[in-house]
């Protein structure tokens, strides 16, 4: 099946309006990630397959066990083999877990500020005039406000949990797609088969569903993907802060909360957290740098 | 321009307006405050004296003046730990915060620049290969971690750095590293691609026609003109500093806002969390507010187009 004429019409638009190809993105925009990409997957196999790959309960608790050290340390056991923190529980059951929470996070956050932001975007963009202007403020307004401000005034009143969280960052990321979809729209309204299909009387749910929202898909898989990562570090600060998720539901910013106290005897109980976030959100970011090169090389600045 | 300022500046009050009917409205809907006041043997005739006390019996419009009118003189009630007025936990903590931040600033900026330049200039060599992994690293690694890490290597085992609190300029070192490492990523990799676009222009390559010293074209031809992306995402990578700050303040045992933040979090106590958050966000919509006079005066076309 070939594409639908207006998605034809996209690409080579992009491609003429696209600068000068840099034979060094092609090449690398050739090869697939390997690194990163098997990262991401085991990571995301890891946290649907909890249940079953982890070597204990998260929440068991051993006061005689606790702060064991990794297995290869002298004192260290195979039984806790990343060792185990302040109550005795098994860090490595707790990670693997925690992954559930922080992949959760990222992507349920990611995905109800893309609908949200894009919808927002293409409204703007389709009608503009005052309608793009009074959108537009609105997203100027919301883009510089520290999330963090928001997840606490949550936290405190409403008390810190998962939904708050997401909800938190969603309220404040949504508004970056709005813009980057907007101006997307705005170059593709300018193009003859958008003109072409008012012309032929499409309503505007159609040319905005079947048209313009085709033709952003790109650009929005490409911010989605750079936006996990930050999501994800954004929830974790949270955690740690005693504003996002609340313990004892294994967290990674939680557990490296509750192991500062104890850096200088037992480092393990914070290094390997912090350690899962690094590697998670480098994935991401690497996956979405290797996207964006791919798809939409106008988006280098983001 | 006056007019273009202006009407930035109403926008922010707009702004700023929105969040205070925020926060009111969420302080009420939580429940009574005077749970969190009065202790638990309080009988109903302290309640409605408090109430009366504290103007919580008048209807919540009037509530909202009276709050709006005493917060913009400064005036957010008494902290519900410290019992101090929330003013004077602000004023006390608000300039370390601000040294911090400027410390951590002129880190991020003094990096950033010249990295981003060089990067572009000799793109594809170790200088540009570098300075992708310091980008990439920068927006991977959580900042409250590598605090952590930092206090117990580099204060804990080598004892070359003092861990926390404030005491003389190398007690800047550690927090300003790590509260400035997030946005020198960003920023030079912002630096980085405008450059190589500005680079590739017509009027760089008339400028080294003419003969204009190649350190002259990069860093004065070029970068003017590679700044603007830099300015348009100044005031989000501000808004993140103050993130990151509540975070670095935290762990570093830093007197400032973000520190208030989170023991004000952790006792719930209200009026300060309130406080802490308007007063962030006024300064975060005054840093905004300049960065678009900056940018409409960098960039002529803005002023025109808004």
């Amino acid at each position: 099946m070939s594409p639908p004429p207006e998605i034809q019409a996209g690409v080579v638009a992009d491609v003429l309006s696209a600068p000068a190809p840099d034979s060094r993105v092609r090449r690398r925009g050739l090869s697939l990630p390997i690194v990163p990409l098997a990262i991401v997957v085991t990571f995301v196999v890891v946290a649907a397959l909890a249940p079953l790959i982890s070597p204990g309960d998260p929440y068991e608790q051993s006061l005689r066990s606790r702060f064991t050290p990794p297995v290869w340390d002298e004192r260290g056991t195979w039984k806790h083999v990343l060792g185990t923190d302040r109550l005795g529980r098994d860090l490595l059951s707790r990670i693997v877990w925690g992954s559930r929470v922080s992949l959760a996070a990222g992507v349920l956050t990611v995905l109800l500020a893309t609908v949200v932001g894009a919808a927002i975007g293409l409204v703007a963009g389709y009608y503009g005039g005052r309608v793009d202007a009074a959108l537009m403020r609105m997203t100027d307004a919301t883009m510089s406000f520290p999330v963090v401000l928001l997840a606490l005034i949550l936290a405190v009143t409403v008390g810190p949990s998962f939904v708050n969280v997401v909800v938190a960052i969603a309220v404040i990321l949504w508004a970056r797609y709005a813009r980057v979809v907007r101006g997307q729209v705005l170059s593709l309204m300018t193009l003859d088969f958008i003109v072409q299909a008012r012309l032929a009387g499409a309503s505007a749910w159609r040319i905005i569903t079947r048209h313009l929202l085709p033709n952003t898909l790109n650009t929005v898989v490409v911010l989605l993907t750079l936006q996990i990562g930050y999501v994800i570090i954004v929830e974790a600060s949270l955690s740690f802060l005693g504003a996002g998720i609340p313990p004892p539901m294994p967290a990674w910013g939680t557990m490296i909360a509750e192991g500062r106290e104890f850096v200088t005897s037992a480092w393990w109980v914070s290094f390997f957290p912090g350690l899962a976030i690094l590697l998670v959100v480098l994935a991401f970011n690497l996956l979405g740098d290797w996207l964006r090169d791919t798809l939409d090389p106008k988006l280098r600045q983001l | 321009m006056t007019r273009f300022v202006l009407t930035r500046l109403a926008q922010s009050l707009v702004a700023l307006a929105i969040l205070s009917v925020v926060v009111f409205v969420l302080a009420r809907a939580t429940g009574d405050p005077l749970h969190l006041i009065l202790p638990m043997s309080a009988t109903e005739e302290d309640y409605a004296n408090a109430r009366r006390y504290l103007g919580l019996d008048r209807s919540y419009p009037e509530q909202y003046v009276t709050f709006v009118a005493r917060a913009v003189t400064g005036d957010f009630g008494t902290s519900l730990r410290a019992r101090r007025p929330v003013s004077e936990l602000i004023a006390a903590r608000l300039p370390n915060s601000l040294k911090l931040g400027a410390f951590a600033m002129g880190v991020s900026l003094l990096l950033a620049f010249p990295l981003g330049v060089m990067a572009a200039v000799h793109k594809g060599t170790v200088v540009d290969r570098a300075a992708q992994v310091i980008a990439v690293l920068g927006q991977s690694l959580p900042t409250f971690w590598v605090a952590i890490v930092l206090i117990e290597v580099v204060a804990g085992r080598l004892q070359w750095l003092p861990a926390g609190g404030v005491d003389g300029i190398t007690s800047y070192i550690l927090p300003g590293f790590t509260l400035g490492w997030f946005v020198v990523a960003g920023m030079m990799r912002l630096l980085r691609s405008g450059m190589l676009e500005v680079l590739d222009s017509e009027y760089v390559k008339l400028a080294r026609v003419k003969g204009v010293v190649e350190a002259r074209v990069v860093w004065l031809h070029a970068l003017k003109n590679a700044l603007i992306p830099v300015v348009t995402f100044a005031g989000i990578y501000f808004s993140i500093l103050v993130t990151t700050a509540i975070v670095v303040e935290t762990v570093f045992a830093w007197p400032g806002l973000g520190r208030l933040a989170y023991e004000a979090i952790t006792s719930r106590d209200f009026p300060v969390i309130q406080a802490v958050v308007l007063t962030t966000a006024a300064i975060v919509a005054v840093v905004n507010l300049s960065v678009d006079c900056v940018y409409g005066f960098i960039d002529p076309r803005i002023r025109y187009a808004r």
